[in-house]
């Protein structure tokens, strides 16, 4: 596609209308500054995009966020919206990783306080935290138990005590996604499940110490409990083999079903099925599955993440407590209610690399940030910094209350591996402070600072563009990868 | 066969390979070999398996698909690495597989999944090609 294609309706908004190829349904939008529509072309993440737009049962439009980057089916960064009645779901518009999510944990803890035991900390939190390809975690579960985790996700780990109740509160849905079925689940993905409970992965996986470098909201900082120059940890994981056998399943049963319901696509990934059939409900069934044993993966890394620093901070430091600031999804189908064209509707929103962004009074969130709107965690880039911000009302007209979910990749993992040495790049970090404890050297190299976006400007155009507002930004102090 | 077997090619955040056969069976041994070129999985000493694996799909596309889950699965579950393949196609969308297991002592990445993305089989003047994307 080229760029005198797009039409630009505000100085970070980018329009493709329907009326580009036959087969839309909706027009998409795009939102990105100068530099990142230029980046968002140099791959194929708008034409994904506009093959996103032929689904049936689209309303609105697809959005696309400025962290956006080429994925399969949809884009990394797409939002899409398909009616209740008569639109579909598709399970590769949702990803691979379901629940993919970020969660973030706050301390009391200054930088200063804790520095003499950073070093100590990394290795504790390596050692802790099962990461790595292939690594098994030490919670295998039998079957049963497998089941019980797929239909109460958060819910098994606060009764089995690797949860406080406020873990629950700060989680999106509580950490439970309404509708699971087991049933609905392979064999073959509860066999790759079983071992996996409690670990972190490999590839863009991460557990990374922070410290809040800036405050641009006080009141809302010190709701969320972040304090400028204190620790907060973060945590990036979804849903393991579980999810990923889960959706290729689906994406072998629908190519069946789009045939028997007559639906035509470009391109097969994008396979779907209506939402009100046999297929689309056992695809909500599973994914929900798959969703809640993602909560509570991230839910018992957070207990060891608190194991961690109680081995190396008891008697040393006042305070080595954790408040979950929040848990969000950015690899999700979630069933809403949203108003378009001046109507309320219900609608199924895939948000493939996007997350979830409602703004103030819904009713959703915890008590205590009813009134600020949900936070929205965005990850930077392992050497770079990472991003709290708030969803807004305006996220609501614009975007199906969705915002950006991290920096976004601008260069293959070829390419980065070709120009970054592991070594070379983990001596580099730790130069500047970041203490590095990763499985594989090529693996840090493919996940280099240089091989994605620049973050503060993905921030920039969320928070111009009015779907998200900056709370507070972090900076890496440690970074544990598998 | 005009080609290499086996090739990589750009994807921003995934990872892509084109892949050349003569024939379907050739298609298919080059996609595997491939695909664990990209895993790096290493053989541990010990005692080797011989598994037979007999698919058969509605179309070609489909079936490279679920040959290289069938793969990723028994590496994953099994923990085992692939010490020698031979694949023969039976019918114009099926295959017949002997692999040579091993212990799996170590392994360089992981892949999610193998996905349909822009998939097709193509005929080309020296045999069949296609591109697969797997999510990592």
């Amino acid at each position: 596609m080229n760029k005198k294609e797009l039409h630009r309706i505000a100085p970070w908004q980018w329009e493709i209308p329907a009326s580009y190829r036959p087969d839309m349904r909706v027009p998409v939008h795009i939102y990105a500054d100068e530099r990142l529509i230029d980046e968002a072309l140099g791959d194929r993440s708008i034409e994904q995009a506009v093959n996103a737009a032929t689904l049936p049962g689209l309303v609105g439009q697809v959005v696309v966020m400025p962290d956006v980057h080429q994925g399969y089916g949809c884009p990394i960064g797409g939002v899409a919206a398909t009616r209740l009645s008569d639109g579909v779901v598709s399970p590769g518009g949702i990803g691979y990783d379901i629940n993919c999510g970020v969660r973030l944990l706050a301390s009391r803890l200054s930088f200063d306080e804790a520095g003499p035991y950073l070093d100590d900390l990394a290795s504790a939190l390596y050692a802790n935290c099962p990461s790595g390809v292939g690594v098994k975690g030490s919670l295998p579960l039998s079957g049963k138990e497998l089941d019980r985790v797929c239909r109460t996700g958060s819910e098994w780990a606060l009764a089995n005590g690797y949860a406080l109740p406020s873990d629950l509160d700060r989680t999106e849905e509580s950490g439970r996604i309404e509708g699971a079925d087991p049933s609905c689940v392979s064999t073959r993905a509860k066999e790759r499940g079983r071992p996996q409970l409690g670990t972190l992965g490999a590839g863009n996986h991460f557990i990374e110490v922070d410290v809040v470098e800036q405050v641009f909201d006080a009141g809302a900082a010190q709701t969320l409990g972040l304090s400028p120059g204190h620790l907060a940890i973060q945590i990036h994981c979804g849903s393991r083999g579980l999810g990923h056998q889960i959706c290729s399943d689906y994406v072998h049963e629908l190519q069946g079903a789009v045939q028997r319901y007559g639906i035509r696509l470009p391109d097969r990934e994008l396979v779907c099925a209506p939402l009100d059939s046999p297929e689309g409900r056992r695809y909500l069934a599973a994914m929900a599955c798959a969703a809640n044993y993602a909560f509570a993966n991230r839910q018992i890394l957070t207990h060891h993440v608190r194991r961690s620093l109680e081995g190396v901070l008891a008697g040393k430091v006042g305070d080595w407590s954790l408040r979950q600031v929040y848990d969000i999804a950015h690899n999700m189908g979630k069933i809403e209610e949203h108003t378009v064209d001046g109507r309320l509707m219900r609608v199924c929103v895939h948000r493939k690399g996007a997350t979830r962004a409602f703004g103030p009074g819904f009713a959703g969130l915890p008590a205590e940030y009813r009134d600020l709107g949900q936070p929205v965690l965005v990850p930077g880039s392992m050497g770079t910094a990472s991003w709290v911000l708030l969803g807004t009302e305006e996220s609501m007209r614009r975007s199906f209350g969705s915002s950006c979910h991290g920096a976004g990749r601008v260069m293959s993992r070829h390419e980065a591996k070709r120009s970054v040495r592991g070594d070379q790049l983990r001596r580099e970090l730790e130069g500047r402070g970041i203490r590095i404890r990763a499985g594989s050297m090529p693996g840090l190299a493919e996940e280099a600072p240089q091989a994605y976006k620049q973050v503060d400007a993905v921030v920039e155009v969320v928070t111009q563009a009015g779907i998200a507002r900056k709370v507070a930004r972090l900076t890496p102090v440690i970074v544990i990868k598998g | 066969m005009t080609g290499q077997p086996f090739e990589e090619v750009a994807h921003t955040a995934d990872l892509a390979l084109r892949v050349r056969g003569v024939d379907l069976a050739a298609l298919m041994l080059h996609a595997a070999q491939g695909m664990l070129s990209l895993i790096q999985a290493v053989p541990a000493p010990g005692q080797r398996q011989t598994t037979s694996i007999a698919l058969q799909s509605p179309d070609r596309a489909e079936l490279l698909v679920r040959w290289l889950e069938e793969l990723l699965f028994r590496m994953e579950t099994q923990a085992v690495a692939f010490t020698a393949i031979h694949v023969t196609a039976t019918g114009p969308s099926g295959l017949q597989a002997t692999i040579e297991e091993a212990p799996l002592a170590s392994i360089g990445r992981a892949i999610k999944a193998v996905t349909y993305h822009g998939l097709a089989v193509r005929e080309t003047p020296a045999g069949l090609e296609a591109t697969i994307v797997f999510d990592v």
